[in-house]
């Protein structure tokens, strides 16, 4: 169906957003340079027409696509009337034009709501970090209408129906993953607005980390889910089992998240004692470059595929300097602008503040290394050195003892006080936990396994030490006159955010761990009527059948699962599929999932003599992997919503700065 | 000053990298130099194509610089390129073939319909010689010069230029 | 088709770069260690001919060929090293997952280990400094400076 002028609308729409872009990003500024009120008022309302107009274009996209309107070239190539509506609407993603757009999207809302709920920032802070906002959403939106216009036409020649949606992304998965990981990529420019808003304004005191924090934990909360969304899509939909890969795509979102996670602490660093000023701006401008990089890596294809690059090179040239201008800017900003001298607050070696000094670094060398591997054999080539891979090995064998080390210290940073910590005092607050890790991490493999394991005892060992002494801490905090309810009412958000992050960590390790050491993986082949055992499961074959689907020819074979001599089963169904439209086979694997265990079976070559090959995979404790992820992220939200960043205007008076303040007044 | 050059340092190190990305950019990772490159030709026993009576061996490819092709009726590719096969055969250069991963019935049926340029076929049904050579894919094209040891190698489609530019120089440089 | 299919997925980027699963084939082992060698060198191989896949990973026909030698060569009782050689040998170290150590991959190895004792340093330093230092954290003026600057009303 070709509808009237829906993506014309759309494309000019997005052009007017780019012009607003540009106002938004040149006006603020050059009022804050200048000190002109007028000048910097233009941030907000350019904020909320931008947003509004890339949403039209949006929306204009996406009515395309539930129109099947496949005059639009990026419809045709990606979609087919068959295709049910909410793929249709998730399709808009599932290609680059489509995803660039919805970064776009993404961009404009962070800045919408920094224009929102920002109201007591100092006029020209606001001005700056909507001015810097405003530019690098410049640089997307050309991006989008030079090199990958979403809304080019296929005239006059319009095809019969759509190429179709390729059939590994016709799935939940692709719905809510990548909306959920630019989430994340994209809000870490608000906290990188601020780090050069402060660095125009010369005000590196602490009070941009504080604005900053609340945004940096909710874009650090969506990359988390988002790459955990990703690991469990891999898992499901490739079918064999894997849910993490050392691609270099996912290494792309690995890298922001890592420094991320360090920008988080050293944030609380900088804001509550004043310390890490320059490292702190800096990890902020880290963090967002890598979300920018991780954008050039993987849509350049210069890791990865030359084909979808060779096609137009224009593109992978215009991220390079798009990342060009914006990193290196910031960066040449920052070596100007850093603070000549550093500020030294006194702590000790047992004190929070080393305990965080000691996390960033770790973090740091952790992101250096996985950025190393992922460019490596690119280094190598460019310099003529052959050609090289570097993978899961290499990053298992430098990443997991970096882990344990960084668990180590992790266990004791709730404990730590700042400045600095009676090293008795620490020591009785952490004894008994460290023994009862040490205890219980020997005993795991032997009570679980009946035999010794050391991974599996220092993946338990490490977990446990950094649950443990949260444990403790939390028990002698909530102490209250009436009862433990009221004693954990008066604990602060941002604490129990810390304690439901650090807890995803050790869930997550516990669940890595179980899964990579006691994962059982089997091709077996059977016909109906053949039973196999695996890790206490007898899976027999009941029926091999064929099935037509809406869009796809089907293998099936009807497995039923008895755990034990228990009396109960049930049954799996994996199928292999074939997607008509694009002739394209695809595995579709029948899942069990469970607390403690997944049973995975996937279907393999017919055997042609009434029996399939099959895989039979046991996974315990996989699920741990991504509810830790959720755990972290819900940490980070709840951080968020804590009093200290919720307070509403009080009733100082804002006239008399400074000097109102209650304390002084009262002096 | 000391303070200053240690904060110029990210953005020393972001342009370093920022200069492999640019040359990243020209560069195919697919495009990959064999394993076998200077060193001799893989043993093999295998039949010809013409001939399933007739056994060859490495021995073939010694006493003359030769290019060998690794095709299969399976391979689209290779049809395409058949006629810089055949003008290269015109041209004087000896060609063997490898028939990779293929029927007997197919491989001649293939030589009927798109030309033979080459001497003698291989046959190599199971691919086991095209995995001695490190093939992952056809076409696969190998420089072999009179002493049997392997001099150049073209991964994937030869485009008619790449005859004129690369493969006769490359064959005219090992004919010394 | 595969190639198709991989820039579809090239372009949307999220997913690694991965055909769907393959290689499920039925192979009898002696014993469990060879099964778990087994599966840690078709882990290790890189297929040369996908785009980020491990051969035990892969339905491409090369991968199921490497597979094929891994099996037989570890039924003849060849070791890891022996195997990867053979395959390198014919393929090239862009086969190993595991970058051997050598005079271009020293960088590789050693930044991360450089990197560790570099950090250990700069704590190590920063902490002494920072034990003998007079300097103190925010004084109460400097906080309540903060304080306001935070809730400053918008004064527009």
């Amino acid at each position: 169906m070709q509808t009237l002028m829906i993506p014309e609308i759309g494309h000019f729409a997005l052009i007017i957003a780019l012009l607003m872009a540009l106002v938004q990003g040149i006006m603020p500024l050059a009022g804050a340079a200048t000190r002109r009120p007028l000048w910097m008022a233009y941030g907000r309302p350019m904020a909320t027409g931008q947003f509004l107009f890339l949403a039209i274009a949006y929306a204009c996209l996406t009515a395309s696509y539930m129109l099947d309107d496949f005059s639009v070239a990026n419809v045709a190539n990606n979609s087919n009337s068959l295709l049910p509506w909410y793929y249709k609407a998730s399709a808009v993603w599932g290609n680059h034009e489509g995803s660039v757009l919805l970064w776009s999207l993404i961009l404009g809302a962070w800045t919408f709501a920094v224009s929102r709920f920002s109201r007591e920032l100092p006029r020209d802070m606001l001005a700056r970090v909507l001015g810097v906002m405003g530019l690098v959403s410049v640089g997307f939106l050309a991006f989008v209408l030079i090199t990958s216009n979403p809304f080019e036409r296929l005239l006059p020649n319009v095809p019969q129906d759509g190429a179709d949606l390729n059939p590994l992304l016709q799935d939940f998965g692709l719905i809510v993953h990548p909306p959920m990981l630019y989430m994340g990529y994209v809000g870490f420019s608000v906290v990188f607005a601020f780090a050069i808003a402060a660095l125009l304004g010369g005000r590196l005191d602490a009070a941009w980390t504080r604005w900053a924090r609340p945004w940096t934990n909710i874009a650090w909360a969506f990359l988390t889910v988002g790459i955990a969304l990703g690991s469990w899509w891999a898992y499901y939909e490739l079918g064999w089992g894997g849910w993490w890969f050392w691609d270099p795509v996912e290494n792309a979102s690995l890298l922001p998240w890592l420094a991320g996670t360090a920008l988080i602490h050293s944030l609380a660093v900088t804001e509550k004692r004043g310390s890490f000023k320059s490292w702190t701006v800096l990890l902020a401008i880290s963090t967002f470059s890598l979300s920018l990089m991780g954008t050039f890596l993987v849509r350049s294809g210069v890791l990865t595929s030359v084909h979808a690059f060779a096609n137009d090179p224009s593109r992978g040239l215009f991220i390079l300097v798009l990342l060009g201008i914006t990193v290196g800017l910031s960066l040449l900003l920052f070596a100007l602008r850093a603070p000549r001298v550093s500020h030294q607050v006194a702590f000790s070696w047992l004190s929070r503040d080393a305990l965080l000094l000691i996390n960033n670094i770790l973090l740091v060398i952790m992101t250096v290394t996985v950025l190393l591997g992922t460019v490596y054999p690119l280094l190598l080539d460019a310099m003529d050195l052959g050609k090289i891979s570097v993978g899961p090995p290499y990053f298992n064998a430098l990443f997991v003892p970096l882990t344990v080390v960084l668990c180590l210290f992790m266990g004791l940073g709730p404990l730590a006080r700042w400045k600095r910590t009676g090293g008795r005092d620490l020591l009785k607050r952490s004894w008994l936990a460290g023994l009862l890790a040490l205890i219980i991490g020997a005993l795991a493999p032997l009570l679980y396994r009946g035999e010794w394991n050391l991974q599996v005892s220092l993946g338990v060992l490490i977990s446990l030490w950094v649950v443990l002494p949260m444990v403790r801490d939390l028990w002698v905090k909530t102490r209250h006159s009436s009862g433990r309810l009221a004693g954990a009412k008066r604990l602060s958000l941002a604490y129990w955010g810390m304690i439901l992050g650090h807890l995803g960590v050790a869930v997550t390790i516990i669940g890595v761990t179980v899964v990579s050491n006691y994962a059982i993986d089997r091709n077996v082949r059977m016909g109906v009527g053949d039973s196999v055992e695996l890790a206490g499961y007898t899976f027999t074959m009941t029926e091999l059948g064929s099935r037509r689907g809406p869009n796809f020819l089907a293998d099936f074979a009807e497995i039923e699962v008895r755990r034990g001599d228990s009396q109960r089963t049930f049954a799996m169904t994996p199928e292999k599929r074939l997607y008509l439209a694009r002739g394209m086979p695809m595995t579709d694997v029948a899942l069990r999932p469970g607390l403690f265990r997944d049973l995975y079976v996937a279907m393999g070559e017919d055997l042609e003599d009434g029996s399939w090959a099959m895989r039979l995979q046991y996974k315990p404790f996989v699920r741990w992997l991504w509810l830790g992820g959720l755990l972290m992220a819900a940490g980070g939200i709840l951080a968020v919503a804590d009093r200290r960043y919720r307070r509403t205007v009080t009733a100082r008076d804002p006239e008399q700065g400074v000097a109102a303040e209650p304390r002084e007044a009262t002096a | 000053m000391k303070r200053r050059l240690l904060l110029l340092l990210p953005l020393l190190g972001f342009l370093v990298l920022g200069g492999f990305l640019y040359q990243g950019l020209a560069m195919n990772p697919f495009d990959r130099d064999s394993a076998l490159m200077a060193r001799d030709f893989p043993a093999f026993e295998l039949t010809t194509l013409e001939d399933p009576e007739r056994v060859v061996d490495e021995s073939l490819l010694t006493g003359e610089v030769t290019l060998v092709n690794v095709w299969g009726e399976w391979c689209p590719t290779c049809k395409q390129e058949m006629p810089q096969l055949l003008d290269l055969a015109d041209r004087g250069v000896r060609l063997v073939g490898v028939d990779y991963k293929d029927t007997r019935e197919k491989g001649r049926e293939f030589l009927a319909e798109f030309g033979n340029p080459f001497e003698v076929n291989v046959f190599d049904p199971e691919g086991s010689l095209g995995f001695d050579l490190g093939v992952y894919g056809a076409p696969e094209t190998f420089l072999v010069d009179a002493d049997g040891i392997i001099r150049y190698h073209h991964t994937g489609y030869i485009k008619p230029e790449d005859v004129r530019d690369t493969i006769l120089p490359e064959v005219e440089k090992w004919r010394e | 088709m595969a190639r198709v299919i991989r820039g579809l997925l090239a372009a949307l980027l999220l997913l690694p770069l991965f055909a769907q699963a393959g290689g499920i084939e039925v192979r009898q082992f002696d014993d469990p260690v060879t099964e778990q060698r087994y599966q840690d060198l078709t882990a290790s191989l890189r297929c040369p001919k996908c785009e980020n896949q491990a051969i035990g990973d892969s339905d491409s026909p090369i991968a199921g060929d490497m597979r094929d030698r891994v099996y037989v060569q570890l039924q003849d009782g060849r070791s890891d090293k022996e195997i990867l050689d053979f395959m390198v040998s014919r393929f090239g170290d862009y086969v190993l997952y595991n970058p051997r150590l050598e005079g271009r991959t020293l960088l590789l190895w050693g930044l991360p280990a450089a990197l560790v004792l570099l950090g250990a340093l700069v704590v190590v330093l920063m902490v002494r400094a920072r034990r003998r230092s007079s300097a103190r954290a925010l004084s109460a003026e400097e906080r309540d400076r903060l304080d306001a600057l935070i809730n400053r009303e918008r004064t527009e």
